[in-house]
């Protein structure tokens, strides 16, 4: 078990003292002890990567992992962990349904972990168990999904849905720059979160700066194959022409290739998101619809890991001037096309 | 279509008045009343698809693209449909799609190329379907719990093999069922398989003894025991059936969509029964209509593809589903009463 930091013990703490101690021993036992089977590609180095410094237990509650991305999410965040020896992760078992994280995300903090990392399944949702965190001295670091306040929370690191939706319609604005009267259409995802609606909201916005392209067609797509492959078969048979199509998903955008494939289409460019090896390849194949593809990195969980690390040794991030590891960091949507899909080839999940 | 064993239901068997035509009221009289106003419905969305967007929706390749869509619940819910009319019902439909989706695809990835795959996915369906049945014949439980206990467990099981990850198909073989130069007089392979599952479907329920006993099951469990039924044997096959028809459609999805993943089949329990349901199948058991079915998947996917033509947004596309579904069993209710 790793010891208790006494200065953090808050009177509600105490009150679930016995159990936690209890509890926490036993699944430390059973979680803290995992070998490394897989190991990750080589060439990411972790941020603070100097000395060891004092042990930090990290407690990480995600999302379950039922889609792509959120598995590369749980892979990063492991593997990471793993590179430090001076890193516990206490991990719970992934829970779409929010009092059922909840639940979790109180157990460690009974069991009294140093730093928290939540990516909760609704940020809004999970507001009031990370400001009850934040209370019993637990920092947390919220990875991408944002709680409601900034007291829910000691950093927040994320990727940028907006800046998706930007720089893709600017990739799209661009090639589309010498074309009159240019028609794109847009598949997006689940229309029931928040992060759908703001990609859509960048995406149009960008398109505002190209007057000569217009969005003829938005159909939501539910993140999976098949519906992916059922709204893309019909925005297909809906537009008899278009010039480019943006997809926010590269996993629902396996179904929409086929979809496309099906139709026997290819009088359009496609540019996808996330950043799904299977996008990455296709990108360098250069054979299909597919041109490019706006990343959302899952990588953001191995550096939540390093962040919640120097959280739990008081230390900045190396390289920046600061003494403390700043409150929030939104990464860059970058594109990937064909002129730099190898750089980016190692980080894409499958 | 009529009823061979079923004890009588009230309003739904008056008899027709006796005149000339009575031979020819009889075949539309009962049952057919209901298919009729299921085609009516769905008469009404054609129209309206052809008169919004008149290009796009009546050109064959819209219908193709319909049936193909219908294809993969279609056949998910002919085999709902025999379960439902023996008064049963099968909550893991969409969870047996996945599950046998991604153990064939994993399968796949494995390169034991098509006969791999199809009957992979066969065998998990039948085999998820063999433990439903024995749960429910053999082991007394009833149907809405063994089901939604096979609902969990699949759908765990699904994302175990998968690890959340998507698993991309690269058979050729396979992959050429989906495209358009397999397509047999223009009927696309989905839809053909859709097509023989159908009649198959049909001719079991109407003109075999397995049928006859599946509705006797339905309308009175206890008489069709006395009657020499084995009632236990006939459950079993019933949820063996459903579990088959699964393994077909999870095969279906994995030509459609060129991979297997575990969020596959997503809610196909709820679609399946609402479309048994529209289609004059009774929830309590007794009576089941296959057409009636079929009519009820292919009003869903019109509804779906003539929004989606139309570019509604899918808030709009669910409120007015709910709204149609309601519309189809009031007009049916009550065109069934008043002949």
């Amino acid at each position: 078990m790793p010891q208790h930091t006494s200065r953090f013990t808050s009177r509600r703490g105490l009150l679930f003292g016995t159990a936690a101690v209890g509890a926490g021993a036993l699944l430390a036992g059973c979680t803290s002890n995992d070998s490394s089977d897989d190991e990750p590609a080589a060439n990411d180095q972790p941020a603070a990567a100097e000395s060891s410094g004092k042990p930090v237990t990290i407690g990480f509650a995600g999302p379950q992992a039922d889609h792509g991305w959120l598995n590369a999410i749980n892979d990063n965040a492991k593997n990471r962990a793993k590179k430090y020896s001076d890193v516990t992760l206490e991990i719970t078992e992934g829970s779409n349904d929010t009092a059922q994280q909840i639940g979790q995300i109180e157990t460690l903090i009974n069991k009294k972990v140093d730093v928290l990392v939540v990516l909760p399944a609704d940020g809004k949702a999970l507001t009031q168990v990370g400001l009850k965190a934040m209370r019993a001295g637990i920092p947390v670091v919220n990875l991408d999904r944002i709680f409601n306040t900034p007291q829910a929370y000691r950093c927040w690191i994320g990727g940028d849905n907006y800046g998706m939706g930007l720089n893709a319609g600017h990739y799209i604005g661009e090639k589309l720059k010498g074309k009159s009267n240019a028609k794109v259409i847009e598949l997006a995802g689940l229309d029931n979160l928040e992060l759908t609606k703001q990609r859509t909201k960048g995406f149009d916005d960008a398109l505002k700066n190209y007057p000569n392209v217009r969005k003829v067609a938005r159909q939501a797509a539910e993140f999976t194959v098949e519906s992916g492959q059922a709204k893309m078969a019909q925005l297909l048979q809906a537009q008899s022409s278009f010039d480019a199509v943006w997809n926010h998903d590269d996993d629902q955008g396996v179904g929409a290739l086929r979809a496309i494939d099906q139709a026997g289409r290819d009088d359009f460019l496609m540019v996808g998101g996330a950043g799904a090896l299977s996008a990455f390849q296709a990108i360098k194949q250069d054979n299909g619809v597919l041109k490019a593809t706006v990343l959302y990195p899952p990588t953001m969980a191995a550096s939540a890991i390093d962040l919640a690390r120097a959280l739990g040794q008081s230390k900045g991030i190396s390289g920046l001037s600061e003494f403390e590891i700043p409150a929030s960091l939104t990464l860059y949507s970058a594109v990937v096309d064909k002129t730099n899909v190898d750089q980016y080839m190692s980080t894409g999940f499958k | 279509m009529t009823q061979h064993v079923s004890p009588p239901r009230g309003s739904a068997d008056k008899v027709p008045p006796a005149s000339e035509s009575f031979a020819w009221r009889g075949v539309f009289a009962r049952a057919d009343v209901r298919t009729l106003s299921l085609l009516g419905v769905l008469a009404v969305l054609i129209l309206i698809g052809g008169i919004t967007k008149p290009d796009e929706f009546l050109d064959t390749r819209n219908l193709q693209l319909v049936l193909t869509q219908a294809s993969v619940i279609g056949v998910v819910t002919v085999g709902m449909t025999f379960v439902i009319t023996s008064g049963g019902i099968d909550l893991s439909v969409g969870a047996i799609v996945a599950l046998a989706s991604v153990w064939a695809t994993t399968v796949a990835t494995q390169e034991y190329g098509f006969a791999g795959i199809l009957f992979t996915a066969v065998i998990v369906g039948v085999g998820c379907g063999l433990v439903n049945g024995l749960l429910i014949a053999y082991g007394g439980m009833v149907p809405f719990i063994a089901t939604l206990a096979m609902l969990a467990s699949a759908r765990g099981l699904a994302l175990q093999i998968t690890d959340g990850r998507t698993q991309i198909v690269s058979i050729d073989s396979v992959l050429d069922l989906g495209e358009r130069d397999a397509y047999v007089l223009g009927i696309p392979p989905l839809v053909l398989v859709f097509a023989v599952v159908t009649i198959i479907g049909w001719l079991v329920l109407n003109r075999t003894t397995f049928g006859r006993r599946t509705v006797a099951v339905g309308g009175n469990a206890e008489a069709a025991r006395l009657a020499g039924i084995d009632v236990r044997r006939q459950r079993l096959y019933l949820y063996l059936l459903s579990g088959l028809c699964c393994g077909i459609a999870a095969f279906l999805l994995i030509i459609l969509s060129g991979s297997g993943q575990n969020t596959n089949g997503n809610l196909y329990e709820l679609d399946a029964i609402a479309a048994a349901i529209i289609g004059g199948t009774l929830l309590s058991g007794g009576r089941g209509t296959i057409t009636g079915s079929v009519l009820g998947v292919l009003i869903f996917t019109t509804i779906t593809n003539i929004f989606a033509l139309n570019n509604l947004q899918s808030d709009v596309q669910q409120i007015a589903k709910g709204a149609i579904i309601v519309a189809a069993v009031l007009v049916q209710r009550r065109t069934a009463s008043t002949t």
